[in-house]
């Protein structure tokens, strides 16, 4: 079974935000909430910078502390490609896992239940990509299976220098920033 | 993946107030802000769906529509017109996806083509036609029937047409919706239409660029991004300001290793992307320019075959910027010599696919057409124009127009610029009929037509723009928000968006010939009706039936597109028909022409000496910022255009309110906090709305920075009212370029005051 993941360009992604609008509309997130987001990272002093720009939303992780955290089983990881989701009719609202988020990914939505992103696992199993990745403006999302090895994903992991967000957490995240 | 079912009464999709903001600055979407909302319950059972909204939009049919359909139409949430794929599900508008066919969008569209769906949802949006009912400005309307609000128009542009001539009736218009309005305002008799993308915004450029090789770059721009190997932008903060093909080239170049050169005070996106950052004094671009081809010339680094084949005057022109040197420019740009020097050698390494960036909104400093001239003649020395890597040369379908009978002739020239005060303006200026509006002079102005463009937002000094108003016998208004030119109107006319509509067709001048067809995709939901109805009813009560022999706009659609040899039915199903390839690189056989004075690329411009003016570029020192003040300096965010999608309720949540920037050592100094609120206070005395402070690294310490659009006003616009501050508000000075009649708006200065 695959197992999902992404590569994310920081070089190109000028967060403009397109994913979190796409993520908005493809999977009507109520307003004044979002399952992904942008995080600008400046570092140095003027003019000399640096800045990463980062398209950031729940990682998907192989160790995920939300899904061991759940008290009822609604958190958990999808046989589908290893997608971590949450079963709003199981879930009571807890908000465990919301504190058990290294990533402060996952929010209660307005009926009730932890809410965050699913990997567009339906788009995905109609073979597509996620909203955030198709819309993309400047291509620098890749979404693929990290256990295949002749995935696109994994050729854009293995291209350039990357890193993972908060790896002692040790969650082992499945979204990758190259740099 | 559960169905998430939300159903929501007219009432939950009203907006509610909004989430504090706590300490975290909202530039963009931040995380945090999820996590707080969950803890405030109350607010958020309340806050609706952005989901539920659409239920009201679509909903027409008798039987209820289920299933998912597309519809391909091309975008109008900003002027670029991306084409388009909109998504309806079970009636109502679900999403919005580029069309793959759309050279345009490339398949792809920007945030705000995404977040298109929210226009049609919001519930701000214009319902039905108004009338003032009270004293202007003041926002107090009765709701009237269409006949009613058309009567009233039409009887009071005959009076004015009466009483001073059809001259004395002006539009205001900005982008392809304003086509049919245009059309009647001409069948009326007045030759006075201006829009503020000219005179504020990318007038200068285009005629620095026309005063040089003939010809404008135009809109979409002409750059071959994607091929350049060098990228130079000056100001020009692509990404943020996200101009769909533009930026996704942008990418594309970065993607391909190219060397990107930034030129900004603020240390943009676009900077964050550059080999090298340069982080000039405002207002010194010029100087810049003219050492880079000091350098360029005097090192021998340029085109020289190019420059021989196609200049003219060239060695009066190397003359004359012999003397700017790097060591010159240094203390006026504070870029070091060497750094000059060695961006200078990058550019010409890299040459002709080398790109400096014309910029878009370019109304800065006054002299602005002189500094887009040196751009355009720093690109000559590199050979880019007409070459892979610099500027393509535009082309076009051909699809005839519609064959009207001819316009009257106005016995009056155009008001907006009288004796040809400014000789080079290739459009007419808005500021110009505002003038004469206020003076009555060449002659008077009576009624003003305002198609989509928030002119107290786009034009400086609203000062100027209110007096104006008052001098009026009408203002209509005619858009889908209510902005803030729309509190001052008359007479308020709801236009659908872009989604419920057809639009004239976009027949582009772009790098592959192509038409487009904007389409309705869902109904409206209230009683809005399309630009071209609204346009048509008018002529009709105007007694200009004649020039409307179509009835609807369908028959206007097929008519140009039979007469081209293309089928209606197939535009429909495509949104995009496609022209044969044409050469669009002098190189693949496009013709090397320019039509200047000279016939060939004047490096040295008779044109403009004979007008008075530096025939070639000179560099003037702008005004500082007195001591304790600050430049104000503004531009855009990739999730709004302009100030029309603050209330957009997908965009809202993109970015609620703007920030100023300023330097953190400046804002340490002067005590203020990150995230606090502070109010600007320019040298006029005007005191901005409160807006929160940026402390950041990312900007020089003589001045600050803010996105355009917010600092809403209009009451109407609920989820915008009061939240950031208007850079429009604080522009009450304004330096007009001589040539055109630019008006350069970065020519204020702020001091900052904490807010209590």
């Amino acid at each position: 079974m695959a197992r999902y993941g992404m590569v994310i360009d920081t070089r190109k992604c000028v967060g403009c935000t397109d994913c979190v609008v796409a993520c908005k509309t493809e999977n009507q997130v109520p307003e004044g909430l979002n399952r992904d987001w942008i995080t600008d990272d400046a570092t140095g002093s003027f003019p000399t910078l640096h800045l990463e720009i980062r398209t950031e939303r729940c990682n998907h992780c192989d160790n995920p502390p939300c899904v061991a955290c759940c008290p009822t089983g609604a958190s958990h990881v999808d046989p589908f490609g290893a997608i971590v989701l949450v079963t709003p009719e199981m879930c009571i609202g807890c908000k465990a896992c919301l504190a058990s988020c290294p990533y402060d990914a996952r929010f209660v939505h307005p009926d009730g239940y932890a809410d965050k992103c699913t990997f567009c696992i339906h788009r995905v199993k109609d073979g597509l990509d996620p909203a955030c990745v198709s819309v993309c403006p400047t291509h620098c999302m890749t979404f693929g299976d990290l256990d295949d090895p002749n995935s696109e994903v994994n050729r854009q992991f293995a291209s350039r220098p990357h890193h993972a967000l908060m790896p002692a957490a040790g969650t082992e995240p499945r979204i990758f920033y190259l740099t | 993946m559960p169905a998430i079912v939300l159903v929501f009464t007219s009432a939950r999709i009203r907006p509610e107030p909004r989430v504090p903001l706590g300490t975290v600055i909202m530039i963009t979407v931040s995380r945090r802000r999820f996590l707080q909302i969950s803890g405030t319950t109350a607010g958020l059972a309340a806050a609706g769906s952005v989901a539920g909204g659409l239920a009201r939009g679509g909903a027409v049919a008798e039987a209820p529509e289920t299933g998912v359909r597309t519809v391909p139409t091309y975008c109008d949430i900003c002027f670029w017109k991306c084409g388009a794929i909109a998504y309806v599900r079970d009636g109502q508008l679900w999403k919005i996806e580029g069309n793959p066919a759309d050279p345009l969008s490339r398949g792809r569209l920007c945030p705000r083509g995404t977040g298109g769906v929210g226009a049609h949802v919001d519930p701000d949006r214009l319902k039905a036609p108004l009338v003032r009912r009270q004293k202007r400005g003041q926002e107090e309307w009765a709701e009237v029937t269409w006949d009613e609000a058309l009567n009233v128009v039409a009887e009071k542009l005959q009076k004015i047409k009466a009483e001073y001539g059809p001259e004395a009736v002006a539009l205001f218009s900005h982008g392809i919706g304003g086509t049919f309005l245009k059309h009647t305002l001409r069948a009326f008799g007045t030759p006075n239409m201006a829009a503020p993308s000219f005179a504020q915004c990318r007038g200068p450029r285009d005629v620095g660029f026309a005063l040089t090789f003939g010809e404008e770059v135009g809109s979409p721009e002409r750059t071959d991004i994607r091929n350049a190997r060098c990228l130079v932008l000056i100001g020009s903060h692509l990404g943020e300001n996200m101009h769909n093909t533009q930026a996704q080239e942008f990418a594309e170049a970065i993607g391909a290793g190219a060397s990107i050169i930034v030129v900004d005070p603020r240390f943009s996106v676009a900077a964050s992307k550059a080999k090298h950052y340069l982080p000039i004094k405002p207002g010194a671009d010029l100087a810049l320019l003219l050492a880079w081809m000091n350098v360029l010339v005097t090192e021998g680094l340029y085109d020289k075959e190019y420059v021989d084949a196609h200049g003219f005057g060239f060695d009066t022109f190397k003359a004359e910027i012999a003397s700017s040197t790097p060591e010159w420019a240094y203390p006026e740009t504070g870029i070091e010599p060497s750094v000059i020097r060695e961006t200078a050698r990058e550019m010409a390494r890299h040459r002709p696919a080398t790109l400096v960036h014309p910029g878009r909104h370019a109304t800065w400093y006054g002299d602005d057409t002189q500094r887009s001239r040196a751009i355009a003649l720093l690109n000559a020395l590199l050979g880019s124009w007409g070459r892979k890597g610099g500027f393509w040369k535009p082309v076009q379908m051909t699809v005839p127009g519609y064959p009207y009978p001819p316009y009257p002739k106005p016995d009056k020239g155009k008001v907006d610029n009288p004796n040809g005060k400014y000789p080079f303006a290739s459009e007419a200026l808005t500021t110009g009929i505002r003038e004469a509006t206020i003076t009555g002079a060449p002659y008077p102005v009576k009624g003003w037509m305002v198609y989509a463009t928030n002119l107290l937002q786009a034009m400086p000094d609203q000062r100027e723009t209110i007096r104006a108003i008052q001098a009026l016998d009408l203002l209509v208004v005619v858009d889908v928000i209510p902005s803030e030119i729309a509190g001052w109107a008359d007479v308020v006319l709801p236009e659908t968006t872009y989604l419920e509509r057809y639009d004239d067709l976009n027949v582009e001048w772009f790098r592959e010939p192509f038409v487009a067809l904007r389409q309705p995709v869902v109904h409206a939901p209230h009683a809005q009706k399309p630009n071209w109805w609204i346009a048509r009813q008018l002529a009709l009560r105007l007694g200009l039936g004649a020039y409307y022999p179509w009835t609807t706009i369908e028959e206007y659609l097929d008519y140009r597109l039979t007469k081209a040899g293309l089928s209606f039915d197939t535009l429909k199903k495509q949104g995009i028909i496609h022209g044969e390839k044409q050469p669009v690189f002098f190189d693949e056989g496009a013709e090397a022409s320019f039509p200047t004075a000279s016939r060939k690329i004047d490096f040295y411009s008779t044109t403009l000496r004979e007008a008075g003016f530096d025939p070639v570029p000179k560099f003037t020192r702008p005004e500082p910022p007195p001591e304790g003040s600050f430049r104000l300096l503004f531009g855009r965010a990739p999730m709004h255009s302009f100030s029309r999608t603050q209330s957009n309720p997908i965009l809202h949540d993109g970015m609620s309110e703007n920030a100023v920037w300023v330097n953190v050592h400046v804002a340490t100094r002067l005590g203020l906090t990150d995230g606090a609120y502070v109010r600007l206070r320019n040298q006029d005395g005007v005191l901005s709305a409160r807006i929160r402070l940026k402390a950041t690294e990312r900007i020089r310490p003589d001045c600050v920075y803010m996105v355009h659009g917010f600092g809403h006003t209009s009451k109407r616009l609920t989820r915008a009212l009061g939240k950031g501050a208007s850079d429009a508000q604080l522009v009450t000075r304004y330096a007009t370029d001589p040539l055109m009649g630019g008006t350069g708006m970065n020519v204020n200065f702020v001091t900052l005051e904490a807010e209590a």
